[in-house]
């Protein structure tokens, strides 16, 4: 049995070397009882806020110089009060607020501050969000109290940018082991499961009730739904469809916030067809958006006509329309306009057909069936939508010859994308304006609306520019999503709000340390 | 049915056959473990004892595996660079995310410069081995880490449940081949032989979703995945262990048909060799007929046959891992492949040939200790 014996002690010992590897690092028990567990569909990238993470608040770990309500408005964080401008606006002082400390009992100065935008802004540390940031020239900090931000040209949405975390001066960029000054430290994250965060008891607005928190991540939708039915999880976000099962329970509330999230369809605009305004407005008034909230979204969204949620400050009540479509109307459009019905019952017009290929990007089912939809909606008015479900890398070089199912939307600042979106500057770069929009108007009204510092003057810019957008039909907006969280218990403190497309960093659990279990 | 051919050539013929159980084979054994016994009675043993060349046999075998590795690690990297090349992902569109139709792109084209992927691929694969000599094996991109603290992070999850579903899968094996063996052509024999056929037969992602849906959904009775519950900050070993239980069956039981299959023919033809049949005759009981001489001699073939299975488990390790959530290297090898993360990627793939090699040396060593023969006769 000698050699039995030998081949015994050979695979125990790897097996005992692994288990010495493998031992976990220890951290400190979990109060009874105080764990929250939020389970969440993907992982974030990163822990780094100069990384990517969180750059729009929300992080918990993290605090910015500014923070958001629920309603969007700005309340001065890590700052004492609202940044003052200079009167040409390119200069926009903050002062710190005092006796703010990282959650390392490090003091948070004027150099973090300047550290954090600075390693953005650094071209070498390939920070994703650069390009967010790229109105900032330098960042300085005369001193503890005070940072200085100069400026390429006048930026009125620099105060939403604000919301950046800030990290220690000199800390790594990895955000292997994250310390931040916000409401919650981290104690230990395990890759491809979950981070675990405990309460900030130095929190400078007094520590959360929720003792610790652990965000779970999986991917599969109905993993976490079954996840949170098994009692795994006390909170989670779901899509509307696998959420549908959560209605009328009495242990969990079920939270639909609305979103700036839209989804709509890109026409090139330099094609015979998609460049013709009248089959634009055609198709535009022949979807049926009600039907596409109802069936596709199981409810959780809204009728969309224009890149602005009607839930912000900033939105033009004039951008409307039917919201089941007016497939009648659309005809008459098309057919006083000269696009007559072929033998095919496709239109056409001096020889050109009413046809035009929509790419929708292969994996997103959403934007498959809105895609479906608007096939099915064009041809009741003679228009033949073809669909082509490519890959991301497949659909680039395609983007200026065929429609594309986009999604944008912020609700922060009608600034963020919009101008990108529709600038001439960017027109055909990237996936900036890649229809090619070029209307000397419509570019003035947002330098206008990105310039000026007086909130009049720059509404007033916005809600022309919408209402250009709408009358030209520059995209056919579709639906604004709606962001699904089921929650177990009753909390005190819960302030649903607009949300971005990105929420899962902040969205409803932005502001989970003012939760409190109700009684 | 005689046996196999290839099981005939590897056994030893009835008169060698007859050595195994031998004191000899102990004392080799001894030598193995020390200097000391050598050096206990130098005179008294003849100067060509097997012992003597074990260790320069081992060292022998390693040298020459070690340098059949290095022109193989290269061969591999080489052709893994140029298939990531190939690959119509955009690694800088993977790395940004949902933030690539929100960028601009003159920083995405500042991103790949910064990473050199606008240089031939020739002067990139150049630049990676350059660093890897000098011990630098890059940053994950799409972990925001460097590759390094990525695989310590993961590497000793991947061992624990790898080598917890080696130890599992030769035991049970070894029991289900020997019990089939022992009852040649019974209903358990058909049973375990056709189970073990049937499991050939299955993916190992299937079977791990089917252990989900049975033992997670339906019964309720272990975790669906995860290293430790939802809720749980430390690694507790209770926890740990139920969490391992799915995932280290299923790699396990994915794995063993051969060896079942292996065990039963080898033992079964072992149990008609003269010498078993001479034990017999000598009165012995069959149980020890059975451990002792025909399961020890139908082993040592076994070893090799694991040592080949190497690059399999490293396969079945991926999918298991990807299947049961479990934060290993193998999962994060299919994310890095999907992200197109080239230096993530690229470490892990070494680590998988790695793997293979030093598997299939430590099999070998084994097998240089288990037979004697082998070393004396230089098979190396």
């Amino acid at each position: 049995m000698r050699l039995a014996r030998r081949l015994a002690a050979l695979f125990v010992t790897s097996g005992l070397l692994a288990g010495a590897c493998s031992a976990p690092s220890a951290g400190p028990a979990a109060p009874a009882g105080g764990t929250f567990v939020i389970g969440l569909g993907s992982e974030f990238d990163t822990l780094s806020p100069v990384m990517g993470y969180a750059p729009d608040g929300g992080s918990l770990i993290y605090e910015g110089l500014m923070s958001r309500e629920p309603d969007l408005s700005l309340t001065p964080a890590v700052a004492a009060a609202p940044p003052t401008v200079s009167a040409d606006g390119l200069t926009v002082t903050f002062t710190l607020r005092d006796g703010v400390r990282f959650h390392d009992g490090r003091p948070l100065t004027g150099a973090d501050v300047e550290y954090t935008y600075e390693a953005v802004l650094d071209g070498d540390n390939d920070s994703p969000i650069r390009g967010d940031y790229a109105a900032i020239e330098t960042v300085d900090a005369p001193d503890p109290r005070t940072v200085v931000f100069t400026l390429a040209h006048p930026y009125a949405p620099l105060a939403q940018r604000a919301t950046l975390g800030i990290v220690p001066s000199g800390d790594p960029l990895t955000g292997d082991r994250p310390v931040g000054s916000g409401p919650y430290r981290f104690v230990s994250r395990t890759p491809g499961d979950k981070i675990v965060l405990e309460a900030n008891r130095d929190y400078r607005a007094g520590p959360p009730a929720l003792s610790r928190l652990v965000l779970a991540f999986a991917e599969d939708d109905n993993v976490r739904a079954t996840r949170m039915s098994a009692g795994e999880f006390d909170a989670v976000i779901l899509p509307p469809k696998a959420a549908a099962r959560f209605e009328g329970r009495p242990d969990v509330t079920v939270h639909e916030v609305p979103s700036a999230d839209y989804r709509g369809i890109m026409f090139p605009l330099g094609r015979p067809v998609t460049g013709d305004r009248t089959v634009r407005r055609a198709l535009g008034l022949a979807v049926d958006r009600q039907a596409m909230v109802d069936v596709v979204l199981a409810g959780a969204g809204t009728p969309a006509f224009g890149p602005v949620s009607p839930d912000t400050a900033w939105h033009n009540p004039a951008v409307t329309g039917v919201p089941d479509g007016d497939p009648e109307a659309a005809r008459r459009l098309l057919q006083e306009d000269g696009w007559i019905p072929g033998e095919d019952g496709v239109r056409a017009k001096d020889g050109v057909r009413a046809a035009f290929t929509l790419m929708y990007p292969a994996g997103d089912s959403l934007r498959k069936e809105l895609a479906l939809a608007v096939a099915s909606d064009a041809k009741a008015i003679g228009v033949d939508v073809r669909l082509a479900g490519l890959d991301w890398d497949a659909i680039e070089p395609r983007m200026s010859t065929d429609a594309l199912i986009m999604g944008y939307g912020s609700p922060y600042d009608p600034d963020y994308v919009t101008y990108e979106l529709f600038h001439s500057s960017y027109a055909r770069r990237g996936f900036f304006n890649p229809g090619g929009y070029d209307d000397p108007e419509a570019d003035r009204l947002l330098e206008t609306g990105r310039r000026s510092a007086d909130p009049a003057v720059r509404r007033r810019a916005y809600l022309d520019f919408q209402k250009i957008v709408h009358d030209e039909e520059v995209w056919t907006y579709l639906v604004f999503l709606k962001h699904v969280y089921v929650i177990r218990g009753r909390y005190e403190g819960v302030r649903p709000g607009v949300e971005a497309h990105e929420h899962a960093t902040g969205g409803l659990f932005r502001d989970i340390h003012t939760w409190k279990p109700a009684a | 049915m005689s046996p196999d051919p290839e099981t005939a050539s590897v056994l030893p013929d009835p008169a060698t056959g007859r050595v195994l159980p031998d004191p000899a084979t102990d004392r080799a054994g001894h030598g193995a473990e020390g200097d000391g016994v050598k050096r206990a009675a130098p005179a008294a043993r003849p100067p060509r004892r097997p012992s003597d060349g074990l260790g320069r046999a081992i060292a022998r075998m390693a040298a020459w595996r070690a340098a059949f590795a290095a022109p193989l690690l290269l061969a591999v990297t080489a052709g893994m660079f140029a298939l990531a090349k190939a690959s119509p992902f955009d690694p800088v569109r993977q790395y940004l995310g949902d933030r690539a139709v929100v960028t601009d792109p003159a920083v995405a084209e500042r991103i790949r410069a910064n990473w050199g992927l606008d240089r031939p691929v020739l002067e990139q694969y150049a630049t990676w081995l350059g660093n890897l000599l000098r011990g630098d094996l890059g940053e994950s991109r799409s972990l925001h880490l460097p590759v390094g603290q990525v695989i310590a992070e993961r590497l000793p999850w991947t061992l624990l449940a790898t080598s917890a579903a080696i130890v599992l899968m030769l035991a049970g094996s070894l029991v289900a081949g020997t019990v089939a063996a022992r009852r040649r052509g019974s209903w358990l024999d058909r049973f375990i032989t056709g189970g073990a056929l049937a499991n050939e037969a299955a993916p190992v992602f299937w079977l791990g979703l089917l252990a989900i849906s049975v033992f997670s959904v339906r019964l309720g009775w272990l975790p669906a995945g995860g290293l430790t519950d939802a809720a749980s900050a430390t690694v507790e070993l209770g926890d740990l262990a139920a969490h391992m239980v799915l995932p280290v069956t299923v790699l396990a039981v994915s794995q063993s048909s051969w060896l079942v299959l292996y065990v039963r023919e080898s033992v079964s033809g072992v149990l008609r060799e003269d010498f078993v049949t001479g034990a017999r005759a000598r009165g012995l009981r069959e149980r020890t007929v059975l451990v002792r001489h025909a399961l020890r001699s139908a082993l040592l073939p076994f070893l090799t046959l694991l040592g080949a299975r190497v690059p399999e488990l490293v396969t079945g390790a991926i999918l298991v891992e990807t299947v049961f959530s479990w934060p290993g290297v193998a999962s994060a090898s299919v994310q890095a492949a999907l992200a197109v993360d080239f230096p993530l990627l690229a470490a892990l793939t070494l680590l998988g040939t790695l793997a293979v090699v030093g598997g299939n040396l430590l099999a070998d060593i084994a097998y240089t200790i288990a037979d004697p023969r082998v070393r004396t006769l230089g098979v190396g």
